[in-house]
């Protein structure tokens, strides 16, 4: 039938722009957490740039999501599967959007007058928000539920990170209070790295309503 | 077990088309069992048909289906064509007896009541379950008689003005009465296609079903037409059981409460309309509503 082919010709299409926005918004997020320590100028500039690009394939997949719901009247696995792209992809471009923010808070950082730049070490803490970024993606990529639910387990580590940076900054603020614009920024790190984090967890929910029909929501 | 061979070859051939989509195929039933997924049983129902089997000569069209109808309800019949979901409906009100070579077995009961036994007169079993076809056929009289006829035969009305209100009260039901009120007198096949076949509901309607069956009735109509049908199958479904067999998932899906797919002459899965056209049970259920075969 061809009016089929080109009904799931079309659902495979969009699969693909998903997931090439979704490498391309991991690709910017790993970028946004090595700047962290290099502080590199030229990276946080291409990052807070380029932004526009994401924002543009986000418009182009909602685009094609109403079309094909407009068109074709998707159900079952079809539907669930065009939800579920209607919110990842809104999911995908914010955490894009959380990537320039860590660019404009480090830019903050560097430009500020003080030799004591760092408040908290963010290594362990990019660490855990990169892995659950890749993980939701993965687990959208292969349909897979299980590796969903992993993605859970580590938001809680991430909270707690998260809090010990607040404590960190804390101290560090009142130790050295002529700079405060520049503590702030680091805890707003800590912030945008934890909603990052939060995202993935809705992607995780997501890939779980896409697989098992079922909607899931993670309380903490 | 050459349905068997093609049962499997469509499983095998569908999946293959779902890898580049939705690879996961978990939590469905995949192979191909005689029991039938989800519920299609209901408590206290209106009409219940147990291991319900149908030949047409040595051919079986039905294998084995068992389905509760409930009271009110509307509950919809889907599959590819030849399933035996039309089949399955005109076992329900004994039109299959009219047909030459077509054997039925197992339990088919209304209220209770066997529907194949020896006492039950058939012309009372049709009006206590109408039926609707897919094309709308008017007799070739008057609006007021076509809708008269029934209740004279069955001796539903005492005088001319019972039967002047059955008729009024059927075509209100239809929704048609104020369309057709000031022409009763005139011939029922000079009303249009979507007017017609109200004329035929009002005529199931005029001799108090229990239940009404709809062979697809809006296969005939525009989409006005057919928006009208199904808002007064909505309405209906307060004081009737409806099963309608219909072609158009769309419909299926607006319809009814419950849904019934069959494929092949089996019944493959019955549950709640909403829960199967967003996550069914049986892989061939949703390989048939999301269109990757049938």
């Amino acid at each position: 039938m061809p009016t089929h082919q080109t009904f799931h010709s079309e659902l495979d299409k969009l699969n693909k722009k998903l997931l090439t926005m979704g490498a391309m918004v991991e690709d910017r997020v790993r970028k946004a957490v090595t700047v962290i320590e290099t502080h590199d100028e030229e990276i946080i500039t291409s990052i807070i740039r380029s932004d526009y690009q994401i924002d543009d394939m986000e418009v182009e997949i909602e685009e094609d999501c109403l079309k094909i719901l407009a068109l074709h009247q998707p159900v079952a696995s079809d539907l669930r599967f065009l939800i579920t792209v209607i919110k990842i992809n809104n999911e995908i471009e914010r955490i894009g959007d959380m990537a320039v923010n860590i660019a404009k808070r480090v830019n903050v950082i560097t430009q500020s007058a003080t030799d004591i730049k760092s408040g908290f070490d963010y290594g362990e803490m990019s660490e855990h928000v990169i892995n659950m970024l890749r993980m939701s993606l993965d687990a959208l990529v292969h349909r897979d539920a299980a590796m969903a639910r992993q993605i859970f387990l580590i938001e809680e580590k991430v909270n707690e990170i998260r809090n010990q940076a607040y404590d960190s900054v804390l101290n560090m603020l009142t130790k050295y209070p002529e700079h405060p614009g520049c503590m702030i920024s680091n805890y707003l790190l800590a912030r945008h790295l934890e909603r990052i984090a939060d995202r993935a967890t809705n992607i995780a929910e997501e890939v779980i309503y896409l697989v098992e029909g079922e909607i899931v929501r993670l309380h903490i | 077990m050459e349905s068997f061979l093609e049962v499997t070859d469509t499983v095998y051939l569908s999946l293959h088309q779902k890898d580049t989509i939705l690879p996961d195929t978990k939590g469905k039933t995949l192979h191909k069992e005689r029991e039938t997924v989800g519920k299609p049983f209901v408590e206290n129902p209106r009409m219940t048909c147990r291991e319900v089997n149908v030949y047409y000569g040595e051919k079986r069209a039905i294998n084995d289906v068992s389905i509760d109808i409930a009271h009110n309800e509307v509950i919809a019949m889907i599959g590819p064509s030849g399933c035996g979901k039309s089949t399955f409906l005109r076992c329900l009100n004994r039109m299959n007896d009219t047909v030459e070579g077509c054997r039925v077995t197992g339990d088919i009961r209304l209220d209770g009541m066997d529907i194949h036994d020896k006492s039950v007169d058939v012309v009372p079993l049709r009006a206590r379950i109408g039926m609707v076809f897919q094309k709308p056929n008017p007799f070739p009289k008057s609006i007021f008689d076509n809708i008269a006829y029934g209740p004279k035969i069955h001796g539903l009305a005492q005088n001319k003005s019972e039967l002047n209100e059955i008729v009024e009260t059927s075509l209100h039901k239809a929704g048609l009465w104020n369309e057709v009120k000031d022409r009763l007198q005139q011939p029922g096949t000079g009303l249009s296609g979507g007017q017609q076949q109200r004329l035929c509901i009002a005529r199931a309607i005029a001799v108090s079903p229990e239940v009404i069956l709809m062979d697809e009735p809006c296969s005939a109509l525009d989409p006005i037409a057919t928006a009208k049908i199904e808002e007064l199958i909505a309405e209906l479904c307060e004081q009737y059981s409806i099963v309608i067999v219909t072609h158009s998932m769309q419909q299926a899906a607006r319809v009814s409460q419950r849904t019934a797919y069959f494929h092949l002459g089996d019944l493959i899965e019955v549950g709640r309309t909403d829960r199967v056209f967003t996550n069914p049970s049986h892989q061939l259920t949703e390989d048939y509503i999301t269109g990757r075969f049938g």
